[in-house]
């Protein structure tokens, strides 16, 4: 291969640095989007680089459902102090306790859809005009549509018809007072792109995923962690599996799948042979065929 | 999979409305072992509740409520899958007059595009209208897919006639590197896998095409251009002196101890070091992103660009551009808009209309001076300060702009300087 070529890990990572660099320089007051799971912290990791010697210029913001593995917490604070920014956490049980929102109830109830409003509301009250996702297109078929740097109107929400048109790397963030916009600067990472890089930078990321033995039921055909969130149906039993995540989401909806791949080039070899979508195993988006468009449309990451 | 080769190739979608674009990229995914299992499942699943038989292809890329209702694409989809040739990126973009600017989005990033004609219609007006857009970003290659071949029992002298007509137009194109390849999308044919029903066909099939463009050559090595997109200073006592030019080198190759020019303001330095997050490198290039340290105390800002001392791009305050106007709204003569060229941004307006393409003869109309939504014109531009322009046609990074409306904030027009 010649010489000046750059290879395509190197290319994703100069592309997601560009367009970090270009949210500092075009809004006043951005944030990450951190959930504490692989692309967050991808992200963050990301943003590092990018501002090199200088630490990251942005806060990390947290939407907190209640709903945890405890290890992302600790993971959580203890980036943040090993980074030395500042944590924004927005918190759903604050939105209930206030009556912004109510639990949903039921079996399925989960506390996925109420983030909007906690998001929506934390972006409000600090003012934050551009918020840092880890979004990936390859995510999910609406995912696949969103531009790097995607408009969002006063109320927080996206028109995926009338979306502005994002010429070569040019990106326009301009915006009016009160609307802000969500950056996705790893937009065209693919999952075995993730981690094929979190190898070749040996980022740590939380132990939930390599595999391990845990407490586990099943349920729409995935392995749910137990917690003291779940409510057991009678027919369900607690079994031990040894079990590793591919998403980190709300504990009380995230499937996890039996592995053997306790070590990232175990993960590596893993998902290069899957058959399914990483968010094949998320109940959040089984809900309907539109459920990750609808959510999206009135704010959701 | 392991990668032998780590090239990426992006490309892109084009051709009228129906013409089978996103049921090729389906076709492509399914039968390159690319799809999941459960992207299968639900695709399936709304495929047969639509009365469809079979699995409708284009559903892997029509991913909004709105265009599965309809049956159409209505903005750009990304996709993306590996061969152990390469590693592509792929934009699904409408047809649909109404959206051209959302294929102009995913044209705009584009190696290659995968240019769709039904042989029933052969070409017509919007193929002409994407062919003429693919050109004018410059994509270095332009396949040419003769779809629906089932639909006209695979007839060779269909897919001949059907070349002609687009060799007549295709000869005013700026791109000269363009291949033929009849297939069926909704079939299979000639796409991964050699088509039984056209023996008469030798070429390859549309991935391996695809797998074998040269596209080494498609990023300017000679003309190093720097766009500065923000200044690192830390806080930090240890880098108290520290100053880092951060930004993705344009086009060109940068190595400490080079002499450089600041523009606007032409003074010049040498290069102190490249660092790559806390990496120091020598040596750096086109598409790295990069902070670089000079040897001198110079200002230095945002939408400034270092370059070679001894090679500059042109510093202009007024220049002529193609321009995609793709605003609903037609072009206000006189108003002023924000431009925006790299990371540096200025307001300009639209001086003059030189001329207007016609889509469909090539023609140039000198006298209709309107530009309104999908219009294609070279206009005379004139900006408050000087700009650090290259042509397009030699630095597709340095020789663009976009036109924003200060009064809603839209992205109005794309323009290529000429
Ligand atoms: N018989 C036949 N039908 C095809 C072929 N390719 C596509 N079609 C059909 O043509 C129709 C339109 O296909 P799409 O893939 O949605 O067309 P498109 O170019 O993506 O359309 P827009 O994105 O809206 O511009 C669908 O009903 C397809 O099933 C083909 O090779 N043969
Ligand atoms: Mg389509």
């Amino acid at each position: 291969m010649s010489k000046y070529y750059l290879n395509y890990l190197d290319e994703l990572e100069s592309e997601a640095i560009y367009i970090l660099r270009e949210v500092w320089a075009q809004f006043e007051n951005p944030v990450i989007l951190f959930s504490g799971g692989k692309d967050s912290i991808l992200v963050t990791h990301l943003a590092k680089k990018a501002f090199y010697p200088s630490k990251i210029p942005f806060a990390l913001m947290h939407v907190d459902t209640g709903h945890n593995f405890p290890e992302t917490i600790q993971f959580r604070n203890d980036l943040v102090k090993k980074l030395d920014v500042k944590l924004i956490v927005g918190s759903v049980q604050k939105s209930i306790d206030q009556g912004r929102v109510a639990e949903e109830r039921g079996k399925n109830a989960t506390r996925n859809s109420l983030q909007i409003t906690t998001l929506l509301d934390a972006i409000e009250e600090n003012k934050i005009d551009c918020a840092i996702g880890g979004g990936r297109r390859d995510e999910e078929k609406a995912r696949a549509k969103e531009r790097f740097f995607s408009h969002r109107d006063d109320f927080g929400q996206w028109d995926p018809k009338n979306q502005r048109p994002e010429l070569w790397n040019i990106l326009n963030g301009k915006h009016f007072e009160g609307e802000h916009f969500r950056a996705f600067p790893i937009s065209n990472w693919t999952e075995m792109d993730v981690w094929n890089y979190i190898k070749r930078e040996n980022i740590s990321i939380p132990s939930l995923y390599f595999a391990h033995e845990r407490e586990v039921v099943f349920r729409s055909n995935s392995w749910i962690p137990v917690s003291d969130y779940l409510n057991l149906e009678e027919s369900e039993q607690i079994e031990k599996k040894k079990i590793r995540f591919r998403t980190l989401g709300d504990i009380t909806i995230t499937g996890g799948i039996e592995s053997q791949a306790d070590n990232l080039d175990k993960i590596v070899q893993e998902v290069s042979a899957m058959r399914k979508t990483e968010r094949g195993d998320r109940s959040d988006d089984k809900r309907s065929e539109t459920a990750m468009e609808d959510r999206k449309k009135q704010g959701y990451f | 999979m392991e990668i032998n080769n780590n090239q990426l190739l992006r490309f892109t979608t084009a051709g009228s409305v129906d013409d089978g674009k996103s049921t090729l990229i389906g076709r492509l995914l399914y039968d390159s072992k690319s799809i999941f299992e459960d992207q299968l499942d639900s695709v399936s699943k709304t495929s047969a509740k639509k009365g469809h038989n079979g699995v409708d292809l284009a559903l892997f890329t029509d991913g909004l409520k709105d265009e599965r209702e309809q049956g159409i694409t209505i903005d750009v989809a990304y996709r993306y899958f590996t061969t152990p040739k390469r590693k592509f990126i792929i934009a699904d973009t409408p047809g649909h007059i109404q959206y051209t600017r959302n294929m102009v989005t995913g044209a705009s990033t584009a190696n290659a595009a995968v240019i769709l004609i039904d042989a029933r219609h052969g070409v017509i007006e919007q193929t002409k209208r994407h062919s003429f857009i693919a050109s004018l970003l410059n994509i270095p290659h332009l396949i040419v897919c003769i779809n629906k071949m089932d639909l006209v029992d695979y007839s060779e002298e269909i897919y001949n006639s059907i070349i002609t007509q687009f060799e007549e137009f295709s000869s005013k194109l700026i791109t000269k590197d363009v291949c033929f390849i009849p297939i069926s999308a909704l079939l299979g044919d000639n796409v991964v896998n050699y088509s039984k029903n056209m023996d008469w066909y030798h070429e390859g099939t549309l991935l391996s095409v695809l797998e074998n463009l040269h596209i080494s050559s498609d990023i300017n090595k000679i003309d190093a251009r720097f766009p500065v997109q923000t200044v690192l200073r830390p806080q930090s006592e240890e880098y108290r002196d520290y100053r880092g030019y951060a930004g993705r080198i344009a086009s060109g190759i940068y190595r400490v101890g080079d002499e450089v020019a600041v523009l606007p303001s032409g003074f010049q330095s040498k290069i102190k070091s490249i660092n790559t997050g806390e990496h120091e490198i020598q040596e750096a290039y086109a598409p790295m992103s990069v902070s670089i340290t000079l040897e001198d105390d110079i200002d230095v800002s945002r939408g400034n660009m270092i370059v070679r001392k001894n090679n500059q791009p042109e510093m202009e305050q007024e220049f002529d551009v193609m321009l995609c106007w793709l605003a609903n709204e037609a072009a206000k003569s006189r108003a002023k808009y924000t431009i925006v060229h790299t990371s540096h941004e200025e307001r300009a307006i639209i001086k003059d209309v030189v001329y207007k393409m016609d889509i469909n003869t090539f023609e140039r109309d000198s006298e209709d001076s309107n530009l309104s939504m999908n219009d294609i014109a070279r206009v005379k531009i004139r900006t408050t300060r000087r700009m650090m322009l290259d042509a397009y046609r030699d630095n597709r990074n340095t020789g663009s702009i976009i036109l924003i409306d200060e009064s809603t904030n839209e992205t109005v027009a794309a323009g290529m300087v000429v």
